[in-house]
């Protein structure tokens, strides 16, 4: 995601760290490297002209301070740079007071909107909303189909006017689609109506035209342009354009669990002062999350993503579960079964490597490393080759028992040893921090 | 082809930023803000740090030796660098075997399904048979998208289940194009980001099996949105050596993007552009000209 970003800056800011004094060149020099940091990350062009003369003013004004070394204040000075360009608060989601709400998905073609508007509709559903996706795009051969079966599977309703047409309904109108749609949802008694349309080019102006009556004839309470990650310097140019001609609210950003940098879609929030609302995160329907700028910039700078990544964790267990997971695991009653049981929920989650990405203090190396779905098996494989009562008190495996199991999981010995081992000890750390009363950070998942 | 519908198109897309350029080169002499204006608009192409510097690195070497002395010039020798950025090589599509096999890969939404729609017409007006292959066996109606453009296109089509795997459909594909004696077989694959290694591991297996079966592979096409920035060096890089990528198709030309990253593609990777996308109708699909290209960034 954003790792390339910050381990660039990472490496510029160690340098200047190691430094007690920083001379004028020194300045220049770094700028200089924070600069090409930011357009190769995407950055708009104008964009990195502000950023590099704010920083440049903060470390030169503050010089006099004397309260922090040279080296911290370019640090912090890049840090509020980033932060400002990413935006201050989280868009707060509101609803109409009189339903449906209704959001409109607008932007270039392939940047995510009908994968996008699915997912959001997930997201409706998991605040407890009654979400009806509406078919709009009759441009692209079977995008209504696509829609339809992405509804299926989040398990909301979709509507389009020439439903069924798989080649795209030749003569029907997207705006009397648009219109259909938030009419039905009134009719049925859905509260959120989410509109899927066709992909544009900003200087198309017929095809800009078109969306503007769509959103005339809706009232959108939100306009989100979907943005991909990997867009480059365009993108502040295209989302003047979409701005100027629906008024949006806020961005979309997707594709985000690439290796873009995202650099051009952050410059989006800087210019136009729209804010980046969500955020989607991979190719499952879960993988979106409402995007948080004060987390993202302390990510882009090494500091991990905790936050994120307990919400994440909170939406993919079961509360209830987790709840006495938790209690179980600060009593030192944890067991095989349970860790068994997390390492399904993890999954669900997304890649380890992914979560690893969001958890602070974890090298770079690590972050970077494949940590496979393999190894995660693997470990499965012996956990699930245990009897019940193994599973529950780990501490009665013997050497034969040892045996039986790497034989029944096609694992070594040593395999078994070193997981039940890695098991007790995480235990027992757990256990200790949980009658300290202080958690810290568990040494590790025992993952083979 | 001076002139040419590439050019003709592009130019009505970029008059703004031709315009640029010119009002930086009108100058008579050469001075700082030459140099600042020049480097700021290849970047706002997209062309990238380091790509940039090289460019304007050579161009101001010439200057130094009094080889470059008016903007007139310096305009020439800009054009020379960026076109000398480019790869000497064929940017035809190659033909070979019956069925040949033209493998489509790249990122989610570059514009895959479209840029084989338009192919495959284009084939058929040519007087070629041509069997479509749904590779994309993942995202959500891919098939039904695949299957609109063959019906445009008179282009037989075989799919498989959704889910199913992608390498025996494509697999399945080209034996049934050899068995009915098809001349060629378009494959469709899912978008992937180059970053997950699992789903780059599928595709390296697509394009091992693919040619494995009755056909010959002769083009891997690597399907790049022009409005991609610096992320298309390492989607180039990654798919290329997943599959032995033979050429670029760059997309949605025909927006504001300028499609910069090529250079760096085709300089780094030695990865010849060979179509470029212009729109939504099937003949918007062009032949990559090197000189129209750049003369279309440059000019007013």
């Amino acid at each position: 995601m954003f790792d390339a970003l910050s381990g660039r800056l990472g490496g510029i800011l160690r340098g200047l760290r190691n430094r007690g004094r920083l001379t004028e060149r020194d300045v220049d020099e770094a700028l200089a490297e924070v600069r090409t940091a930011l357009l190769d990350a995407d950055v708009n062009l104008d964009v990195v002209g502000q950023v590099v003369a704010e920083i440049r003013a903060a470390v030169v004004g503050a010089a006099a301070s004397k309260a922090l070394d040279p080296g911290q204040q370019v640090v912090k000075a890049v840090h509020a740079a980033l932060v400002g360009m990413l935006g201050g608060e989280t868009l707060a989601i509101t609803y109409a007071s009189e339903p449906p709400t209704v959001v409109l998905m607008a932007g270039l073609q392939g940047s995510g909107k009908t994968t996008s508007a699915a997912k959001l509709a997930a997201w409706y559903k998991s605040q407890g909303r009654q979400p009806l996706l509406v078919g709009a795009d009759l441009q692209r051969p079977a995008a209504v189909e696509q829609l339809r079966v992405l509804a299926g599977q989040v398990g909301a309703p979709m509507w389009s006017a020439g439903s069924g047409a798989a080649g795209g309904a030749g003569g029907a109108d997207p705006v009397a689609t648009a219109r259909g749609g938030v009419e039905e949802a009134r009719r049925t008694g859905r509260d959120v109506v989410i509109l899927d349309t066709a992909g544009r080019l900003a200087i198309d102006d017929e095809m800009m035209a078109e969306i503007g009556r769509i959103s005339a004839a809706t009232a959108p309470r939100y306009t989100f342009l979907v943005v991909d990650a990997m867009v480059g310097q365009d993108a502040v140019t295209v989302a003047r354009r979409f701005d100027e001609t629906l008024a949006i609210d806020g961005v979309i950003l997707t594709k985000l669990d690439g290796d873009a940098r995202g650099g051009a879609a952050l410059s989006v929030k800087r210019v136009l002062g729209k804010p980046i609302a969500f955020a989607a995160t991979g190719e499952k329907l879960e993988a979106f999350e409402q995007f948080h700028p004060d987390r993202m910039a302390g990510r882009i700078l090494g500091m991990g993503d905790m936050l994120t990544l307990i919400e994440q964790a909170e939406r993919a267990f079961d509360q209830k579960e987790a709840e006495a997971t938790a209690a179980r695991l600060l009593q030192g009653e944890f067991t095989l079964e349970d860790f068994l049981a997390q390492l399904q929920q993890l999954k669900k989650m997304g890649s380890l490597s992914q979560v690893l990405g969001m958890l602070p203090g974890v090298p770079r190396e690590v972050r970077g490393a494949e940590i496979g779905d393999d190894q995660v098996r693997r470990t499965e494989a012996i956990i699930r080759s245990m009897t019940p009562e193994e599973r529950a008190r780990p501490e009665i495996i013997n050497g034969s028992r040892r045996a039986r199991i790497a034989r029944g999981s096609g694992m070594q010995v040593a395999d078994v040893n070193r997981l039940v081992k890695q098991f007790l000890e995480a235990r027992t750390m757990m256990k200790r921090a949980g009658k300290g009363g202080r958690v810290g950070p568990p040494a590790g998942f025992p993952i083979v | 082809m001076s002139g040419g519908p590439l050019r003709e198109r592009l130019s009505r897309a970029r008059a703004s930023i031709g315009g640029a350029v010119a009002g930086v080169l009108r100058r008579s002499d050469i001075d700082d803000e030459t140099w600042a204006g020049l480097e700021a608009t290849l970047l706002r192409a997209d062309l990238g740090v380091a790509t940039t510097a090289r460019v304007l690195g050579a161009c101001r070497a010439a200057a130094g030796a009094r080889e470059v002395r008016s903007a007139e010039e310096l305009s020439v020798r800009l054009r020379a660098e960026l076109t000398g950025l480019l790869v000497d090589a064929s940017r035809g599509l190659a033909s070979a075997g019956r069925p040949c096999v033209w493998l489509v890969v790249g990122v989610n939404g570059a514009g895959k399904t479209t840029t084989i729609g338009k192919l495959a017409a284009r084939e058929r007006v040519a007087g070629r048979s041509v069997l479509l292959a749904a590779g994309d066996t993942f995202r959500a109606a891919a098939g039904e998208q695949l299957a609109t453009w063959a019906r445009r296109a008179g282009a037989e089509l075989v799919r498989g289940a959704e889910g199913a795997d992608p390498s025996s459909v494509v697999f399945d594909a080209v034996q049934r194009a050899a068995a009915r004696g098809v001349d060629l077989v378009i494959a469709d694959t899912a978008g992937r980001l180059q970053s997950n290694a699992n789903l780059m591991e599928e595709l390296r297996k697509v394009r091992r099996v693919a040619g494995k079966a009755a056909g010959t592979v002769s083009e891997v096409l690597l399907v790049v949105d022009a409005t991609t920035g610096q992320n298309g060096l390492v989607q180039a890089r990654e798919f290329a050596d997943a599959t032995q990528v033979t050429g670029v198709v760059l997309t949605k030309l025909d927006g504001s993007a300028k499609g910069g990253i090529v250079f760096a593609i085709e300089a780094e990777l030695g990865i010849p552009v060979k179509l470029v996308g212009l729109g939504e109708t099937v003949d918007d699909l062009a032949p990559f000209e090197p000189t129209d290209f750049v003369a279309a960034l440059l000019d007013a």
